[in-house]
């Protein structure tokens, strides 16, 4: 990497903490327990917007998991998550009125959140709809994960998103609170992704799945990127560029092997296409909030109002992470 | 034992050792805070055959600290514990698999054996991190961990200036793991060797002397040495142990092993279950850890080698670093479907493969069956195949493993893979050149028409052919040109569909249709006339009709 190159990068990380520094002050305590985290714990960041039916077993799923304290950013909602989240031991909770938009999709307050309170801390960042899976999730808490990351003196974790979808119409089974939304959207696509290497952060582009295939088959470049790398050993340095997708400095970026081995990824089990999306897409198209127009939301709603099914007779029923590794969507790596 | 962190499991299984009838000696590493060591301490004061070491040594890895911390906790036992027989190393993270007196009965029974895994640099290929002799015959005063950048210098300059140091006279040195079990008549002689000082002089500027030291020395003292550990410890490919979690526990069970790390603190299930001296547990075997070290051993595989044709997200090999680019074979075909009718479910009848249509076709990828969607979930959009028309092959193949793919291929389709499929050792590519001519031919298309598009496939044909002819190709590529087929189909083709059915192969009995060609000469003539020479398809007199086939009968009754 020439020094010039390096050089440009370190200014555009020192542009985005300064932005997120700035965009401190749109955000509102509500529920401070960032004192009770403990040293070793595990963090989770989350912004959300109305999601309260989801809430219950999001928190459920992460505390089994090992998660030690939810650090949490509710872009006005008025469902009721509020008040819920803030209700909770394990969750600080922290409101905004601003535009989810001009804080680059909320990026910007997790960054902030995260360069205040995950320093020297393993972090998860996932929305309130993507569930971590990782190599031996049913047998080994986080807490092992991010030990053996350590010892290997890895930094960030690769969490490829996989799009799951009920067998019949979206939206045609409700999802009730505290539900699994995997026993109603619990079909994946096995393999038609498609990935391609950015030559600027050095992360993998991928794309595909059901979204690219019903969704984007006529403009597979504007087709939502797939590629994520929720877990990362924080410091106060970093920063997400754009969503979970790629950080600076770039060397976290560096999930993959490119020499033919394979390194340990888990994946993001995303819980999209259920009920809740059809009011969630009209909602979202209404206060034009999201990535490039929201242009993912009018697809899905024009998509919707056919009875859109995204199943088909190749889909995969999902059972368990060995399964994933097997289809060749994650990789146990060198973990045994 | 020698212990630097999860200090309750320490004492827990220490409790065991000590509860079972060993007596324990910890040395607790000097990082370890006072007010915390204290606590330890405190927790085992109930055992008056648990002692500590002091002063406490600093236990960095790589460095003299550990063999100085091992040697002062041995003297302690030996001095302490004089009916001690055995001694054996462990560290804060190993766990007793089998009941102590199993351990006991086995030592018992081999009471002049030391078990020290002891091999000469020669025969050692686990040392990771490059130094085999240079281990000994450089000096190591830096640390690796914390002074990188002086570590690697001070090697090179060595290096450089060709510096090398003698070892200790009658000194064979042997390497191996770090942890052993000793005899008390072999401990005692390393400990009390009139030339101790000067060995660990030389061994304190040796690269990792705790898999030298007690090693190297063990050979010159022993009166029997059997060459192996009887603790589990498994590396990975970088030279870290190998973590046992809950989920292991079968597998260390049926190891046989007496002792395994490294044990997760966190793991409950393992302490629980393991810690015990219930004999019903094991059945005496003798230690066998062959699917232990098959599990590790497929671990380092996939983070080394990876599955070949795979590309995910975290394997997107390089350019030339896929070790297979695509994850079977795959035979690609040119110009037979112009030549023969039917001839996808022909070949699809002979060889039991999945026969495709043109899947780079312009409109939408023609899958068997006419199928909008393939294994994987695979589109049939064209727009979509074509955002990345070598990953649509690789995962068409990698979701299809174990089932050969076969698809038709010409010079009206996306021509962008093709490269990737000369490239590639799974592929098997037939053609004909310029039996897509036939297809003009049976169109009686407008001979201006005709012309311009026969102009333009042959062009992009051309150029096809000199890639697939290329010197860097590594594929199996077979090129006749239309007249060249013609003369003898059967042969042709018998020979692709051996390659692709191994030997032993039926011979053909059913036999495709070739396409009526009466007028096919007269054809290409009228296109020359006009000023077209369409020379890819060869030399095609006007008024040569090919003759129907029929199957090589003599051949088919050969006795093999």
């Amino acid at each position: 990497m020439s020094i010039v190159e390096s050089y440009r990068l370190r200014l555009r990380r020192q542009r985005y903490r300064l932005r997120a520094q700035r965009k401190r002050r749109e955000l509102q305590v509500v529920a401070d327990r960032t004192h009770a985290i403990r040293p070793e714990d595990v963090l989770a960041f989350t912004t959300l917007r109305n999601e309260r039916v989801r809430l219950p077993y999001f928190l459920d799923y992460y505390r089994r998991q090992g998660i030690g304290h939810f650090l949490m950013v509710d872009n006005g909602s008025d469902d009721g998550s509020r008040a819920f989240l803030a209700e909770q031991d394990d969750v600080s909770l922290w409101t905004t009125y601003h535009g989810y938009k001009r804080a680059r999709y909320g990026v910007d307050w997790l960054n902030w959140l995260q360069r205040k309170y995950a320093h020297g801390h393993w972090t998860l960042v996932v929305d309130p709809d993507e569930f971590f899976v990782y190599p031996f999730c049913d047998t080994r808490p986080i807490q092992a994960l991010t030990g053996w990351l350590d010892t290997c003196g890895l930094r960030s974790f690769s969490a490829m998103l996989i799009d799951m979808y009920p067998k019949g119409q979206i939206g045609a089974e409700s999802y009730m609170e505290g539900q699994d939304p995997f026993e109603i959207a619990s079909w994946f696509d096995s393999g038609n992704y498609f990935i391609s290497r950015n030559p600027e952060y050095h992360n993998l582009w991928i794309q595909g799945g059901p979204r690219a295939r019903a969704f984007f088959a006529d403009n597979p470049d504007a087709a939502p990127s797939l590629n994520k790398i929720p877990l990362v050993k924080w410091r106060r340095e970093y920063i997400y560029l754009q969503s979970t997708h790629m950080l600076l400095p770039r060397g976290l970026n560096r999930v993959y092997d490119d020499h033919g081995g394979e390194k340990t990824s888990g994946a993001l089990l995303h819980a999209k296409f259920l009920d809740t999306l059809a009011n969630k897409a009209s909602e979202e198209l209404e206060r034009n909030q999201h990535y490039a127009g929201g242009r993912e939301y009018r697809a899905y709603n024009e998509h919707l109002q056919d009875g859109a099914v995204l199943w088909n007779k190749w889909s995969e029923k999902y059972i368990n992470w060995r399964q994933l590794e097997i289809l060749g969507l994650m990789s146990k790596g060198n973990w045994a | 034992m020698l212990v630097h962190t999860a200090l309750d499991r320490a004492a827990q299984v220490a409790r065991h050792w000590a509860g079972s009838g060993c007596p324990v000696v910890i040395h607790a590493d000097s990082t370890i805070p006072a007010a915390t060591f204290d606590a330890f301490q405190a927790d085992l004061a109930g055992h008056d055959n648990i002692l500590f070491v002091a002063p406490r040594h600093r236990c960095e890895w790589g460095t003299w600290g550990i063999v100085g911390a091992t040697i002062d906790a041995s003297e302690r036992m030996l001095a302490a514990f004089p009916d001690v027989t055995h001694v054996y190393l462990a560290s804060g993270s190993c766990l007793p698999l089998r009941p102590v007196p199993e351990l006991n009965a086995y030592l018992a029974a081999r009471p002049h054996t030391d078990f020290i895994e002891s091999a000469t640099i020669a025969d050692v290929d686990w040392s990771k991190g490059g130094f085999d002799n240079e281990r000994f015959t450089l000096r190591f005063p830096f640390s690796f961990k914390r002074q990188r950048f002086l570590f690697d210098r001070f090697v090179e300059v060595q290096r450089r200036l060709g510096l090398s140091r003698p070892l200790p006279d009658g000194l064979v040195p042997h390497l191996g793991s770090q942890w052993w079990c000793l005899t008390r008549a072999t401990l005692t002689n390393i400990l009390e060797d009139s030339r101790r000082e000067e060995y660990e002089q030389f061994f304190q500027n040796v690269w990792i002397p705790d898999e030298s030291y007690f090693q190297t020395l063990a050979r010159k003292h022993t009166w029997r040495i059997e060459s192996r550990s009887l603790t589990l410890a498994k590396f990975d490919f970088q030279g870290k142990p190998h973590t046992f979690y809950d989920d292991h526990l079968q597998l260390l069970r049926r190891s046989d092993c007496f002792v395994a790390r490294k044990i997760w603190p966190q793991a409950d299930r393992l302490y629980s279950s393991l810690l015990s001296n219930d004999p019903a547990v094991t059945k005496n075997a003798e230690p066998n850890p062959g699917k232990i070290d098959r599990l590790f051993a497929q671990a380092a595989e996939r983070r080394v080698r990876g599955r070949p044709g795979l590309y995910m997200q975290s394997r997107f090999p390089r350019h030339d670093r896929e070790n297979g680019r695509s994850c079977g074979p795959y035979s690609v075909f040119e110009g037979f479907s112009d030549l023969f009718e039917n001839f996808e479910s022909w070949l699809s009848k002979t060889t039991g493969c999945r026969v495709h249509g043109h899947l780079y076709g312009p409109v939408r990828a023609e899958f068997a069956g006419g199928e909008d969607v393939a294994n994987g979930c695979l589109s049939d959009s064209a727009t979509l195949r074509d955002y990345n028309p070598c990953a649509f092959l690789t995962n068409l193949t990698w979701a299809t493993r174990g089932e050969r793919q076969c698809f038709m291929f010409g010079p009206a389709d996306n021509q962008y893979p093709t490269a990737f499929m000369v490239g590639d050792p799974h592929a098997q590519i037939s053609v004909i050149t310029g039996a897509w001519a036939i297809g003009l031919f049976r169109a009686q298309m407008t001979s201006e028409d005709v012309r311009k598009e026969a102009a333009r496939l042959q062009r992009i044909e051309q150029g096809h052919v000199k890639t697939l002819r290329a010197t860097w190709a590594k594929a199996r590529i077979r090129i006749w040109s239309l007249a060249e087929f013609v003369e003898a189909p059967m042969d042709r083709l018998q020979e692709v569909l051996d390659e692709i059915s191994g030997r032993g192969a039926r011979r053909l009995t059913e036999a495709p249709r070739l396409r009526d060609l009466t007028g096919f000469g007269q054809f290409l003539q009228e296109l020359k006339n006009d000023g077209m020479n369409l020379h890819v398809a060869g030399d095609f007199p006007a008024g040569y009709d090919p003759a129907p086939l029929i199957p090589d009968q003599h051949r088919r009754f050969v006795v093999k």
